[in-house]
């Protein structure tokens, strides 16, 4: 039997392997990495599978050079996707521009260890989060996945791929170490149950492309190397047709399309988990591992008869904001657990406008949340 | 929130279609020419002119459709290349035109893929990604144009800058010795490597044309003029007094061990095509040793794109 590109079926796999089969099933057919702990199992499982699907894998020099590969490689029409963790996403920053100015699809998966600078390489950290929006210089929409369990790693990690050809831009999953070494049941289901968005070619001809259209709520369809369309991909300021216009007018255009593809697709993209939150008093938010604990806890407060929910961030950026403002008229407190010293809370915090007390339970990395401390914790405030 | 934001002007297709159509056809060169890109950025007396010109010539000489090529640049004066041509253009980030070239002709082995940078974007903050890129022998044509400097940003001293020379960061004269590029390609595992001045557009044409043949990743050194940048602390003169220079002070020598190849400040220039070899390329490799045996192992047919 042939390889399958698609490993129909039920498996027991941690959550870094799940991301890589997510993508293979999204049709990745190239990867570009480097070693780097907690994520190295990522490109290992690539380096396994990709030449078995008839992909391409290769270990680049460093992650700016891996991030510049798979920028090449969508251009050359392939999906493609890296994987790092903290040190690398940072090495990553400048060519995550590139693929934010260029729009360009592909999948960037940061399993977060602690840091700043080396940090605990083998050890969670929830601390890339802001980086992931705001990490590369200028204006751009983020989109940022967070999987809370290996089953999630591998169908966001597909969905990431959706999203980047959708929006024509690289899409993050910010897994974390717990969730990348956990293992767990993984379903991977049949190919055609699986949304797969394949990416669609130029409609129009030449004298009528527009590679870089900002008319529209969506970016035009792109025309990859080969086609015939002469694309110039530039990450200077350019204007609808790509040729780079260096002038105040083209600048407003053109940012506020990489921009607002996203803002005014925000509610399209943004998924949530709610639990208990309809009559919740206390709400707590979270995002990957740290929202497992968390279940737990709200588990065992309802059982206390006490009204406490959680609202689990399944996508970060875009940010809930109308959710949580809404939420706010409901719940006098909001509790964000995460391994950082305060990362997403400033979000909670923005979106609440005063209407609630946002607590923010913090620990600079190296271990989870337990329970036990979320429930005293949400404990204190019923 | 509420945002404020200035009217948006939007952008006129048939404005622009207008401006970049007209004159366009008039050269013979124009085909290859992306419509409206001309006149280019560069000063009165560079030589990128000259480089881009030998490599049409070369794409022309091989019968080249546009429609098979693809030239990736990086950031500077070299970098504003690719966006002239009229094929499939990237104009990528600084330093990283060949990781980037790297996954386009990987993804997309059919492609003739050119990289056209300068000696600071693929020798300095690129100068990682181009050796490992020999090493791979990926099927990359690399053309670096030196100009002893960083021309876009006003003349600074750049990783080829001659030990002494003035740049206006080095204003007393440069501390450190250039590196000698072709000498670095070789020793990087490059199966071409060449070095011609613009004064030599034959034999860089015929460089260009030779590295089409070859399969892996070469090499092609243009030394060009840069009177502004370079030229004037360095007191070398016009563009064409830098012609003279190269005329006047390069010595041909096919052949040679790239090695006795160095080049200092106002020193003769050894130019020639000094390596020729071969080796299998990054995808043979990965076909032969990799895909083989992965699709053994799972016991499937080759299949796809790497196959």
């Amino acid at each position: 039997m042939a390889a399958k590109d698609i490993l129909t079926g039920e498996h027991f796999i941690h959550g870094d392997a799940a991301c890589a089969e997510g993508g293979l099933a999204a049709g990745c057919r190239f990867f570009a990495g480097y070693p780097i702990t907690p994520a190295t199992e990522i490109a290992e499982r690539m380096a396994r599978r990709l030449p078995e699907v008839g992909g391409v894998y290769i270990q680049m020099e460093d992650e700016i050079g891996s991030m510049a590969a798979i920028l090449g490689a969508s251009w050359g029409g392939v999906k493609s996707m890296t994987s790092t963790s903290g040190p690398g996403f940072s090495l990553m920053m400048e060519n995550i521009g590139l693929g934010m100015m260029t729009e360009t699809p592909c999948v960037v998966v940061d399993v977060q260890r602690a840091g700043p600078s080396t940090g605990l390489p083998t050890l969670v950290g929830q601390a890339d989060m802001m980086q992931a929006r705001w990490g590369s210089h200028g204006d751009y929409g983020c989109i940022a996945l967070a999987p809370a369990s290996p089953q999630e790693c591998f169908d966001l990690t597909a969905h990431a791929f959706n999203l980047a050809e959708i929006y024509r831009q690289p899409v993050f999953v910010m897994t974390d170490e717990v969730v990348g070494h956990m293992t767990e049941k993984v379903v991977i289901p049949p190919k055609d149950k699986l949304k797969i968005v394949e990416r669609p070619k130029p409609a129009v001809a030449r004298a009528n492309y527009l590679p870089f259209d900002s008319s529209g709520p969506l970016p035009a369809p792109m025309a990859v190397a080969g086609q015939g369309y002469h694309v110039h991909v530039t990450g200077l300021t350019h204007d609808e047709r790509g040729y780079p216009v260096i002038t105040d007018v083209v600048q407003e255009r053109n940012i506020r399309h990489i921009v607002d593809k996203i803002r005014k697709n925000a509610e399209k993209i943004i998924q949530v988990e709610m639990i208990d939150l309809a009559d919740a008093e206390v709400v707590v938010v979270a995002y990957g591992c740290t929202s497992r604990a968390a279940r737990q806890a709200i588990e065992n407060l309802r059982k206390r008869g006490l009204k406490a929910g959680l609202l689990r961030l399944v996508t970060v950026w875009p940010f809930p904001s109308d959710l949580i403002r809404r939420l706010a008229e409901q719940a006098h407190t909001f509790i964000v657990p995460e391994i950082n010293y305060g990362q997403v809370v400033y979000e909670v915090d923005r979106s609440t406008k005063g209407k609630a007390k946002v607590v923010l339970m913090a620990l600079m990395g190296g271990s989870m949340h337990t329970p036990t401390e979320i429930e005293a914790a949400v404990g204190r405030y019923l | 929130m509420e945002i404020i934001l200035r009217d948006l002007q939007p952008f006129d297709k048939k404005a622009v279609d207008e401006a970049i159509e007209r004159d366009h056809g008039l050269h013979p060169y124009d085909k290859y020419l992306k419509p409206g890109r001309i006149p280019h950025i560069w000063c009165p007396g560079c030589g990128l002119g000259v480089v881009l010109t030998c490599f049409i010539e070369g794409v022309m000489r091989k019968g080249y459709s546009v429609d098979e090529c693809a030239v990736v640049s990086g950031i500077g004066c070299s970098g504003r290349v690719a966006g002239y041509l009229e094929m499939d253009t990237y104009h990528t980030t600084h330093g990283r035109a060949i990781a980037f070239a790297t996954g386009l002709a990987l993804a997309k082995p059919d492609l003739k893929v050119t990289v056209f940078s300068g000696d600071g974007d693929l020798f300095a903050i690129g100068g990682n990604h181009l050796i490992h890129a020999a090493r791979r022998n990926v099927d990359l044509k690399v053309i670096c144009v030196n100009n002893f400097n960083y021309g876009m940003t006003g003349g600074q001293v750049a990783p080829t800058t001659p030990l002494g020379a003035k740049t206006s960061t080095t204003p007393f004269g440069n501390a450190e010795p250039g590196f000698n590029l072709p000498h670095l390609a070789h020793a990087s595992g490059a199966v071409y490597v060449a070095r011609w001045t613009t004064y030599h557009p034959r034999q860089l044409v015929d460089s260009i044309c030779r590295t089409f043949d070859k399969k892996g990743f070469t090499f092609v050194e243009a030394i060009a003029p840069c009177p502004i940048g370079y030229g004037r602390p360095n007191k070398l003169g016009s563009g064409l007094d830098e012609m003279r220079y190269y005329r006047e002070m390069s010595e041909v020598r096919n052949g040679v061990d790239p090695k006795d190849a160095d080049i200092t400040l106002g020193g003769k220039i050894i130019v020639g095509a000094f390596v020729d070899t071969e080796r299998p390329d990054f995808l043979e490799n990965y076909c032969s040793k990799v895909v083989a045996k992965a699709q053994q192992k799972s016991g499937g047919r080759p299949k796809g794109r790497a196959a």
